[in-house]
């Protein structure tokens, strides 16, 4: 094979980016397509000979225009912009709701056994029976650490999952001529994504609000049920980091209201293994196993939310699922009776279940027990820690897994929840969730997760207490000029969404290679 | 436990500080009977050596795809995936990051969105990318909702040549809705989607190359579809075929995706896959998922943010576009990585050595007694009717160690006319012996 080694031009971006070399260790890197170009590549191929093609006519007659990269161009390329990133393996990442854990690299390992990884999704059954064990092994840990009758393990995300179930339970009530319930009750202290999951589905959301501490009210509930009410929709526990006390209660009023239990269960890591949401009276409840059990957020996915269902909805999992049968396991991948049809094509997040089991295998239950008490254990201590100088939203109690503040300490000051959180980026750490609950102000929402050493956490305490005294001190400046040690400063928000520029385009000065 | 840092006399201080007798002093909120009321019965925790044995065990009971011939492709496809790739993807600073709420300390994964939506405009001919879908079938379904939003129309027509689970998972998202046309199965490729366009339809879903392999006439579904003020909805399952292919923007449609799977990762048994959507730039405020895009910081570095969020859940709640929380960041980083490593010219040439192999399985195949080839076009996957059964056939097939591909009847069980279809799928992978091994097969099964 012969290399064309001809030199290239670093072009110029689309907003007058001239490429420098940056910091020692924080590179300004350009553009894949200032850097590569359409001769170039890092893979070897031969060039097939083809006497006879089938194209009917439909050859490619438009360019590619697609840049490419040499092997060493690509690794360098890639590990320069990863520098860029925060991660959970180079420092605290507190997200609340996010529930940034360690992520095990034996997990990794065993995704990658070929048996698992080089298996697709619609040869003979007979030949893939381990990926079926190994799903109703996992199904067997979801359902045995929630008490309940059935998992639906093919949802891709948290959000996908929500929609499986609020899916099922409308599926449950048409078929048991009940489809005049268009309300879905959403506490205030919701996601997002719970309300936008409803409407998504035709149903009508009607808030609840929350109590002075930050929890659901039964007689709020009560209040807000009538005939047409299908599901509330609640998260538990709820987004303010608290463990809702009435939830048997608010289970109970929604039921006797004929209605379900839709639990939002992205703060599962709290409780698995201490309390099982099926004792509370859920009827669904999605698990982002990407919280929960491990597997790697990768900069915004891919997820997994298989859905655990109470025995009144586990006739209306979708297909496949994984069923004993005469001679060994079985794939049922078409509709009976009252299944709710396909969510996605084939089996799912499979290489999530594998990294979710491995977690699972590797803690046992007593481990996980161990890993939600450490991480309500982190979450406390934080609040005891910082609470004399933070203000507490929500009374003197103890939170769950994750430490709720609001703004009011800032009050004054000139500085922001935001300002706070970029000043948090130049101590080294990645700011919490902020402005989420919505249902107090200025949310600063803390989630350490169980994978946090006490020494870091110490070390965390301090600088959030030496930064809330630096405001107070009327340090405005180091707030709203953060962050200065970041690889970019602020970045200029309103620019981006006035005038989107969302792919790079070919600067005049910059031809394309000669075809 | 090896991945919990704390000793039992730290989490007695801690303990202390936080003024709390013990652990379940900090559970006082949960229900008395509902705390710790259980004896789970799960195993115990166990050393990693132990763990790995045990996954290995299930591994082995399933034949891998570098295991014997292999031809299954319908919607997956298996390719060979460089090593600096897993390498990379599994590098801290991707793996373990996420969604890039804090730019400033994320712009690695910002520049890699931007260089994928770059990517995947450029493939597809489209004016813009989103970041990123759970997978094909879902964005298939999320288009479908889309195409409705800027119409406001409500019908819809999903071409015979859909694959049927993309079908199913539509069907499903649109479960109440009459005005779902589901065009019936179409193996030999007849192209009757464009008598179903009226005044009311919102979108037409053509695959191409479809579910049977066969290549559709994008142009010609364009024009009938804008003819009536439709729009075209382009769905590809097989996204190396853009290599030799016409990019689906340059011959009118109006919405592309794609499932991104065959570049970069691996076939994972269905997942996590990768979901690619493309648009013109006037729908953009109506595509779902998250978007990012180029501005400039404090002191005018260039630098990327996720922008129009307004059209996201987190912002609109019940008015959002969709209820999608996330993006397969991970698989478009992978997608990303080897198309970076491909460029135009590597591309180009998978794309021509796939379609060679499958022509070499075409011309082969229709050299067997009992089997007929279905397709006059394809790319890298065709159909063909055996003098059996198919589903009894392919299962006696794997028995002698060669995976032959799809019984169509196992994705659509209740067409009698489907019995005897097998869609098979060639890549670069495949060699002369493998096709040698399934001739040689077939010819003693159907014998």
């Amino acid at each position: 094979m012969s290399m064309n080694n001809q030199g290239r031009p670093t072009g110029v971006g689309t907003s007058g980016f001239a490429s420098t070399s940056g910091s020692a260790l924080l590179p300004n890197e350009p553009l894949l397509f200032e850097i590569g170009d359409t001769e170039h590549s890092g893979v070897d191929l031969p060039d097939a000979i083809i006497t006879n093609d089938r194209l009917g006519g439909f050859e490619r007659k438009s360019p590619l225009d697609l840049a490419g990269l040499t092997e060493p161009e690509a690794m360098r390329h890639y590990v320069r912009l990863s520098r860029l990133n925060h991660s959970i393996d180079s420092g605290m990442y507190p997200l609340g709701s996010c529930t940034m854990k360690h992520n095990p690299r034996l997990n990794e390992k065993m995704a990658r056994l070929p048996g698992f990884s080089d298996i697709h999704p619609l040869q003979p059954v007979s030949t893939v029976q381990g990926a079926l064990e190994l799903m109703n092994e996992l199904s067997h840990w979801l359902m045995t650490l929630t008490n309940t009758a059935a998992v639906a393990l093919t949802p891709k995300a948290g959000a996908h999952g929500e929609l499986l179930g609020m899916m099922a339970i409308k599926a449950a009530q048409d078929a048991a001529g009940q489809s005049h319930r268009t309300v879905v009750l959403v506490p205030e202290s919701a996601h997002g994504t719970n309300p936008a999951t409803a409407a998504f589905l035709g149903y009508t959301v009607k808030p609840i609000p929350a109590r002075a501490d930050g929890t659901v009210d039964v007689q709020a509930v009560k209040d807000a049920l009538s005939p047409e009410v299908a599901a509330i929709m609640l998260t538990n526990p709820n987004t303010c980091g608290l463990f809702e006390p009435q939830v048997i209660e608010i289970a109970k009023a929604i039921h006797d209201a004929g209605a379900f239990f839709y639990c939002d269960g992205a703060n599962f890591n709290a409780i698995m293994g201490v309390v099982r949401p099926g004792d509370l009276g859920i009827d669904a409840m999605h698990i982002n196993l990407h919280k929960t059990f491990s597997t790697p957020h990768g900069g915004g996915g891919p997820g997994a939310g298989p859905v655990v269902l109470s025995e009144a909805l586990a006739p209306f999992a979708p297909v496949p699922f994984v069923r004993k049968g005469s001679d060994g396991l079985e794939l049922v991948e078409h509709e009976e009776g009252t299944a709710l049809g396909r969510i996605t094509a084939f089996q799912g997040q499979m290489g999530m279940y594998v990294r979710a089991l491995t977690y699972m295998l590797s803690h046992g239950g007593d481990g996980l027990a161990q890993a939600a008490q450490d991480a309500v254990l982190n979450a406390n201590y934080i609040k005891a820690r910082l609470a004399h100088a933070f203000s507490v939203p929500f009374g003197d109690y103890p939170t769950m897994h994750e430490a709720l503040f609001d703004d009011t300490f800032l009050a004054g000051t000139g500085v922001t929840t935001l300002d706070f959180a970029k000043a948090l980026i130049d101590e080294g750490f990645h700011p919490m969730t902020m402005y989420f609950p919505l249902v107090v102000h200025g949310a600063m929402l803390i989630e350490p997760t169980e994978s946090e050493s006490k020494q870091t956490l110490d070390r965390f305490c301090e600088v959030m207490e030496e930064l809330a005294a630096d405001a107070k001190a009327g340090n405005k400046e180091r707030f709203t000029s953060a962050p200065l040690k970041a690889p970019r400063r602020r970045l200029d928000e309103t620019r981006a969404a006035r005038s989107p520029i969302l792919k790079w385009e070919r600067p005049a000065d910059l031809p394309q290679a000669a075809e | 436990m090896r991945y919990l840092p704390h000793s039992e006399a730290e989490r007695a201080e801690m303990l202390g500080v936080i003024g709390a007798a013990n652990v379940d002093a900090l559970f006082s909120a949960v229900p008395a009977k509902a705390l710790k009321s259980f004896d789970l019965g799960l195993p115990a925790h166990s050393p990693e050596f132990l763990v790995e044995a045990h996954m290995k065990a299930l591994a082995a009971k399933n034949h891998a795809g570098s295991d014997g011939p292999f031809f299954v492709g319908a919607g997956a496809y298996r390719h060979h995936v460089p090593a600096t790739v897993d390498h990379l993807i599994q590098r801290s600073e991707w793996l373990t990051a996420y969604t890039p709420y804090q730019p400033e300390i994320s712009q690695g994964t910002l520049q890699m969105l931007f260089e994928f939506q770059t990517q995947v405009a450029k493939l597809t001919g489209m004016d813009v990318a989103n970041a990123s879908l759970y997978d094909g079938s879902t964005g298939t379904a999320e288009a479908v909702l889309m195409a409705r939003r800027l119409t406001r129309r409500n019908k819809v027509v999903l071409s015979g040549g859909l694959h049927p689970h993309y079908r199913d998972v539509v069907r499903a998202y649109l479960k109440d809705d009459a005005d779902l046309d589901c065009l019936s199965a179409s193996p030999e490729g007849q192209g009757d989607i464009l008598d179903h366009i009226d005044e009311n339809t919102a979108a037409i879903v053509v695959q191409t190359p479809d579910f049977y392999g066969h290549l559709r006439n994008i142009k010609a579904a364009a024009d009938a579809a804008h003819a009536k003020g439709a729009l075209l909805i382009v769905v590809i399952t097989e996204v190396v075929s853009l290599g030799l292919l016409e990019a689906p923007g340059a011959l009118g449609a109006d919405i592309v995706v794609a499932e991104g799977q065959s570049i970069g990762n691996a076939l994972n048994f269905g997942g996590p896959y990768l979901g690619l959507m493309a648009t013109r730039k006037e729908f953009i405020r109506q595509m779902p998922g998250r978007l990012c895009g180029e501005t400039v910081d404090a002191e005018g570095q260039r630098g990327f943010v996720l922008t129009l969020s307004t059209r996201e859940q987190h912002i609109r709640r019940e008015k959002a576009t969709s209820n999608i929380c996330t993006n397969s960041g991970l698989c478009a980083l992978a997608f990303s990585i080897h198309m970076a490593l491909l460029g135009e010219a590597g591309f180009t040439r998978l794309a021509r050595l796939n379609h060679a192999r499958a022509c070499e399985l075409a011309d082969a195949l229709a050299g067997v007694e009992g089997v007929e080839v279905l397709n006059k076009t394809f790319f890298n996957e065709l159909t063909i009717r055996t003098a059996q059964p198919a589903a009894d056939l392919v299962e006696r097939l794997a028995k002698r160690g060669i995976l032959a591909g799809v019984p169509v009847s196992r994705l659509e069980p209740s067409n009698p006319e489907v019995t005897n279809l097998i869609v098979l799928a060639a890549t670069e992978l495949t060699t002369d012996t493998d096709i040698a091994a399934l001739c040689s097969a077939l010819s003693e099964e159907l014998a």
